[in-house]
């Protein structure tokens, strides 16, 4: 078996791809720097990012493949699934081989695997663009805190920018500890520290709100109460809708604060 | 904003439940610069919760009131229901709208609202809250409004410059049972507002091809709903009224809302125990037969089957009373043949037409696209020996197939089953 380990970003991936051609050995696994390797294996091979390699490896992708194709490899990866590395680095090794473009090609494990992947994140992206829940803070910047299961806030942060492009707001990823903050011209990334009690909990505390603020959120959870029709209660579809993992930060689904 | 704002807000969204639509589709704007807050996404929109019931909360629904002077019988804001009223002020929704829509709860508004002294005076207080949102507030989310039955045709003008979506509601499928449970309605009533909708939507087509910077006339089209359940009418009659509006050029949606019960006195309307739920769906399923598949209404249901089967689906039925089409070679057959076996959906459909052009499909490949060969298996081939057809087993058999219960559930309970329990 061989092994190759790269450190885990795209470009790593792409340089991989790379080096295995240059070398005529492709891997049969691979594996980020830092996991644990398996018990046995014949050959490993360090992979060094190079952007003038993965950049040699993406120039000639962008040859062959229409550009959803690409975006659809770029957005795949935000998975971050160790076990997906090695069926991506396939699917780019078919492309990189096959004369005509293999993007549809769905009879393929590896393009169908990949198109579902694609279809996970896309969906994980959707679902951030849905479930995020704003605080009004007292000087008037808008908070959301929000953890989903793949880094997809990068996907996600355009739309919010768009949206709100003259409010000022923070989007922040709890679970990887990074956010976007936009103040009403530019987007930043930041980071912040986890001892902070409204990154900690997901909410401001009652001094930091906006004097409406609490008024808004029980104006909400009104709303979402009164909406529902009784006869009709259908808690499955809810949930199945509505995924318990994203219900700790939704304001209707939070009892009142203080 | 006070208390007293939450207490309408909770009473009015109440009445307001009743209206299925929901949808905040249809119509991609990008978001203003500087300006203003708000886009739109299109595709099938954003849904930001799901109530108890399940259904999807996308815009804020609420009526501006549910005072109303007209007495249908399905209608639970009828004149003479004794519930709680109220009226919101036009400030106090816009301030709710812009405050939610900031902390991204909602997408837009669905604004609908009761009739008071006259249907253009109440139309002329839900324009004014759309305009207010758009020029005041420079609000570029999605408005969705509801047009009052009988409104004119210039408050329908003004207020399809505002709102993405308008909506009448036909609310009965049949002209003579709507008369009968809303003395006041008529259709002329309800098809006269909708031709004003659609000759604004095809004006401002043709002014916008010569003038690119002509502003658009509801982008996002128009929408309906019917009642399902309260009046005697036949699937049949429904899809075949839904195949007409469709048939016209600006309608997008019909929605179909199973009656919940909600004025039980009404010696007019069915006793019923709990809301046709599973009518409801197999309506919905015929709906996208007809709008994704290519189906038209009279291939669903027609005068040897009014009603749609509540056991199967309608595609499923469909196949099943046509065993002669089948088995369809996946290899082969066109797309809209392959939309038509069941078990095969738009999304596989694409995924099997592409693939086939790199290798033959087997039925392996067919499960990992996504088929669910489960049912598929009864009405395809693919050049492997085994699968047999429904043509050659019995159109009954195959149902009885399909739809047995899995194993599991037999399980529990089984008669033949000894069991272990000796007792105290």
């Amino acid at each position: 078996m061989i092994l190759f380990s790269f450190d885990g970003t795209f470009d790593g991936l792409l340089t991989a791809v790379f080096d295995a051609y240059a070398c005529k050995r492709f891997p049969d696994m691979l594996v980020r720097e830092g996991e644990v390797l398996p018990m046995f294996y014949d050959e490993l091979r360090e992979v060094v990012t190079d952007e003038e390699k993965s950049g040699r490896v993406w120039r000639s992708l962008e040859k062959k493949m229409s550009r959803e194709a690409l975006s659809a490899i770029v957005a795949s990866f935000l998975c971050e699934i160790p076990d997906y590395d090695i069926v991506l680095f396939r699917y780019l090794r078919k492309a990189v081989d096959s004369p005509v473009s293999i993007e549809t090609d769905f009879s393929d494990p590896d393009v169908v695997e990949m198109t579902r992947m694609v279809r996970r994140v896309s969906g994980e992206a959707l679902r951030v663009k849905q479930f995020v829940r704003f605080q009004k803070a007292v000087d008037g910047t808008y908070f959301g805190v929000i953890e989903p299961l793949y880094n997809v806030l990068s996907l996600a942060i355009p739309h919010f920018v768009d949206r709100f492009s003259s409010m000022k707001f923070l989007l922040y990823d709890k679970r990887r500890g990074f956010g976007y903050y936009h103040d009403g011209k530019d987007t930043l990334q930041v980071t912040l520290p986890e001892e902070l009690s409204h990154i900690a909990t997901g909410r401001l505390s009652p001094e930091m709100m906006d004097e409406e603020e609490l008024l808004m959120q029980d104006m909400w959870r009104t709303y979402f109460k009164a909406i529902a029709i009784r006869e009709r209660a259908n808690p499955r579809k809810q949930r199945q809708d509505m995924p318990v993992r994203f219900w700790k930060y939704l304001t209707e689904k939070q009892s009142r604060q203080g | 904003m006070t208390e007293d704002t939450l207490r309408k807000l909770k009473i009015l969204a109440e009445s307001a439940k009743y209206d299925v639509s929901c949808s905040s589709s249809g119509t991609v704007r990008r978001g203003k610069k500087d300006e203003g807050v708000g886009n739109t996404v299109g595709g099938i929109g954003i849904c930001h919760s799901f109530a108890d019931d399940g259904r999807c909360i996308s815009l804020l629904k609420v009526m501006l009131t549910n005072v109303c002077m007209y007495d249908c019988a399905y209608c639970i804001n009828r004149r003479s229901n004794d519930i709680p009223r109220a009226t919101l002020s036009v400030t106090e929704l816009v301030g709710i709208t812009m405050e939610f829509y900031r902390r991204n709860y909602i997408e837009g508004l669905f604004l609908s609202s009761g009739v008071v002294r006259n249907p253009d005076y109440t139309m002329e207080r839900l324009v004014r809250v759309a305009q207010d949102l758009r020029t005041v507030h420079r609000f570029n989310g999605y408005i969705h409004l509801k047009s009052i039955p009988g409104a004119s045709q210039e408050l329908v003008n003004l207020a399809g410059r505002y709102a993405d979506r308008m909506s009448v509601n036909i609310e009965i499928p049949n002209e003579t049972s709507l008369k009968y449970l809303a003395p006041e309605k008529d259709f002329k009533s309800v098809y006269e507002p909708m031709g004003y909708i659609r000759r604004g939507v095809l004006e401002n087509k043709e002014d916008r091809k010569r003038l690119r910077h002509v502003p658009r006339f509801v982008p996002a089209g128009q929408s309906t709903q019917m009642i399902v359940g309260a009046s005697p009418e036949h699937d049949r009659d429904i899809l075949r009224l839904s195949s007409a509006l469709y048939s016209t050029p600006t309608m997008r949606r019909v929605y179909y809302s199973g009656y919940v019960p909600v004025n039980t006195y009404d010696p007019r309307l069915p006793a019923l125990k709990q809301p046709p739920l599973v009518r409801e769906n197999r309506l919905y399923q015929a709906d996208w037969l007809m709008r994704f598949y290519h189906f038209t209404a009279d291939e669903i249901a027609d005068d040897s089957h009014p009603d749609l089967e509540l056991e199967i689906d309608p595609k499923l039925s469909w196949a099943l009373r046509h065993p002669e089409v089948f088995p369809v070679d996946v290899n082969k057959a066109d797309y809209e043949m392959i939309l038509r076996i069941p078990g095969v959906g738009v999304k596989s459909a694409t995924l099997i037409v592409n693939a086939r052009r790199f290798r033959r499909l087997n039925s392996e490949h067919l499960r990992k696209i996504g088929v669910v060969m489960k049912r598929a298996k009864y009405f395809i081939t693919c050049g492997e020996l085994g699968a047999s057809c429904v043509a050659d087993l019995s159109p009954e058999y195959v149902r009885n197939l399909i739809t047995a219960p899995p194993r599991k559930a037999l399980k529990e309970g089984n008669p033949l089953q000894m069991t272990l329990d000796f007792g105290e």
